[in-house]
C-alpha cells in the first residue's frame, strides 16, 4: 500500500505557543500581589489565555508573553489580590 | 517552557481578550483529559484555536466543514468501536451556536438519532461572531446584530426568540442534555464529567459571552454571563433519560434590565419599557417552566 503523505494541514500539538499574544496588551497588565491569596485557583481556571500558573497560596502568576490584559482575573479574585497596573 | 502550562488548550491562540468561549473550551478539554478526540465545526473557536500552521490543542483535533463535526465525530466513534478502543477514548464534537442550531443541525440530529457515544458541546455566544456578528438561530430577542440592525423607524433588533436547542435535543430522547454558563466554571466541569460517564449521545450548551459582539468590557465576561442566569434568561438545567432532573435555583431573581444594560447590543431598548416587558416575560416563563424559584410551602 502506498504510504500516504500526512504533512498537509496538520499542525504540531500546542504549537500556538510560538504565537506571543502578549503584544496585544494595550492598556493594563495584571499584577499578582501574592499577599492575601487563598489559593482558590479561580484565576487559573478562568484565564481565557490559560497563561496563569501556580500551585499553592501566594504562588500564582501569569506569563506576560501571552497575557492579553483582559483583566478578568482581577475582577474575579475574591481577595482582590490581583491588580491591574498601567503598561 | 510549554510544560509550565498544564492545559490541553495552550496559550498563544488568537481569541479576543476576555473571550468567554476560550475559557469554556479550556474547561471542557481539561476536564475530558488527554484521552480525547475532538471534531470541531467552523466557527470562532476553530479559527482562533487553529491558525494554520499552529494549533492550540494538545489533543487530536480535526476540522472539516461548518456543518459536519457531528458526522465526523460519528465516523471517529465507529472507527474506534471497530478497533476496540471506544471505552478508552472520549469523543467530543463541538461548535458555536451557528454551527449547532443553524448550519450543523442536520448532522447533529443524525448523530443523536443513530445513538453515537459522543459528547456534543455547543458554545452559545448568540451570533456568528467570527464573521462579524450576524444573527443566528440562537440570537436572543431584541439583540442588535449586523443582520438584525436597529432601524430609524422600527427600532428593534432581532425579532425572533432563541431557538429552543436543549428541547430539540431532549426530543431526540438522548440520555443527557444540559445547559451551562461560563459564569459558573465549576458547574461546566461537573457537567462535562457527568456527561462523559454516560454512554450514548450527550448535548451540553454553554452560554459564553463575547465582549466584541455583545459590546461589554472584556473584564466583565463572567459577570455578564452570570447575570443571564440570575435573571432567568438562561436557565441552567439538566435532562437525564427524558426527565428534568436538576435546575440551578435562583435565590434572588434580578430584573432583566440589569442584564440588558450590561451590554451594548441591547442599548436601544433601555428606554423602551414595552420591549423590556417582553424580555421580562421570556425570563418569567423560563422561571415558571423550569421551576427556577424554590416554592415556599
Amino acid at each position: 500500500m502506498a504510504k500516504v503523505k500526512h504533512d498537509i494541514g496538520i499542525a504540531k500539538p500546542r504549537s500556538s505557543l510560538n504565537n506571543k499574544t502578549g503584544s496585544w496588551r494595550t492598556e493594563a497588565r495584571p499584577k499578582f500581589l501574592q499577599k492575601n491569596c487563598i489559593g482558590c485557583k479561580i484565576c487559573l481556571l478562568i484565564c481565557p489565555e490559560g497563561c496563569i500558573t501556580g500551585e499553592a497560596k501566594n504562588t500564582y502568576n501569569c506569563d506576560y508573553l501571552y497575557c492579553k490584559g483582559c483583566g478578568e482575573c482581577a475582577v474575579i479574585c475574591p481577595k482582590k489580590d490581583i491588580e491591574m497596573v498601567k503598561e | 517552557m510549554a510544560e509550565a502550562f498544564k492545559t490541553l488548550f495552550s496559550p498563544g491562540h488568537t481569541a479576543c481578550a476576555g473571550c468567554g468561549q476560550a475559557i469554556a473550551a479550556r474547561l471542557v478539554v481539561d476536564t475530558a483529559g488527554a484521552n480525547t478526540i475532538i471534531a470541531n465545526n467552523t466557527g470562532c473557536l476553530e479559527v482562533f484555536s487553529a491558525k494554520y500552521p499552529e494549533t492550540a490543542w494538545g489533543v487530536p483535533w480535526i476540522h472539516s466543514l461548518f456543518e459536519n463535526a457531528a458526522a465526523v465525530a460519528s465516523g471517529i466513534e465507529a472507527a474506534l468501536k471497530y478497533l476496540g478502543l471506544k471505552d478508552k477514548i472520549n469523543i467530543i464534537a463541538q461548535a458555536g451556536d451557528g454551527g449547532t442550531a443553524d448550519i450543523g443541525l442536520q448532522a447533529l440530529s443524525g448523530m443523536w438519532e443513530r445513538g453515537h457515544d459522543i459528547l456534543y458541546v455547543c458554545y452559545d455566544n448568540e451570533a456568528y461572531m467570527n464573521t462579524g456578528v450576524q444573527r443566528s438561530g440562537l440570537t436572543p430577542f431584541e439583540a442588535n446584530t449586523s443582520t438584525s440592525p436597529i432601524g430609524k423607524i422600527l427600532a428593534t433588533g432581532n425579532l425572533r426568540p432563541k431557538k429552543p436547542m436543549p428541547e430539540i435535543a431532549f426530543a431526540h430522547g438522548i440520555p443527557y442534555v444540559a445547559t451551562a454558563s461560563v459564569g459558573y466554571p465549576q458547574d461546566i466541569q461537573r457537567k462535562v464529567k457527568k456527561a462523559l460517564a454516560i454512554k450514548g449521545p450527550k448535548y451540553i450548551q454553554i452560554h459564553v459571552s463575547c465582549p466584541l459582539g455583545w459590546r461589554h468590557a472584556p473584564n466583565l465576561t463572567l459577570d455578564v454571563s452570570k447575570l443571564a442566569v440570575e435573571t432567568g434568561l438562561y436557565p441552567l438545567i439538566e435532562y437525564e433519560n427524558g426527565k428534568l432532573t436538576q435546575v440551578r435555583k435562583l435565590t434572588k431573581v434580578k430584573p432583566v434590565e440589569e442584564y440588558l444594560k450590561s451590554q451594548g447590543r441591547f442599548k436601544h431598548i433601555l428606554n423602551s419599557p414595552d420591549a423590556i416587558k417582553l424580555i421580562q416575560a421570556i425570563a418569567d416563563s423560563n422561571i415558571e417552566k423550569y421551576g427556577l424559584i424554590e416554592k415556599k410551602a
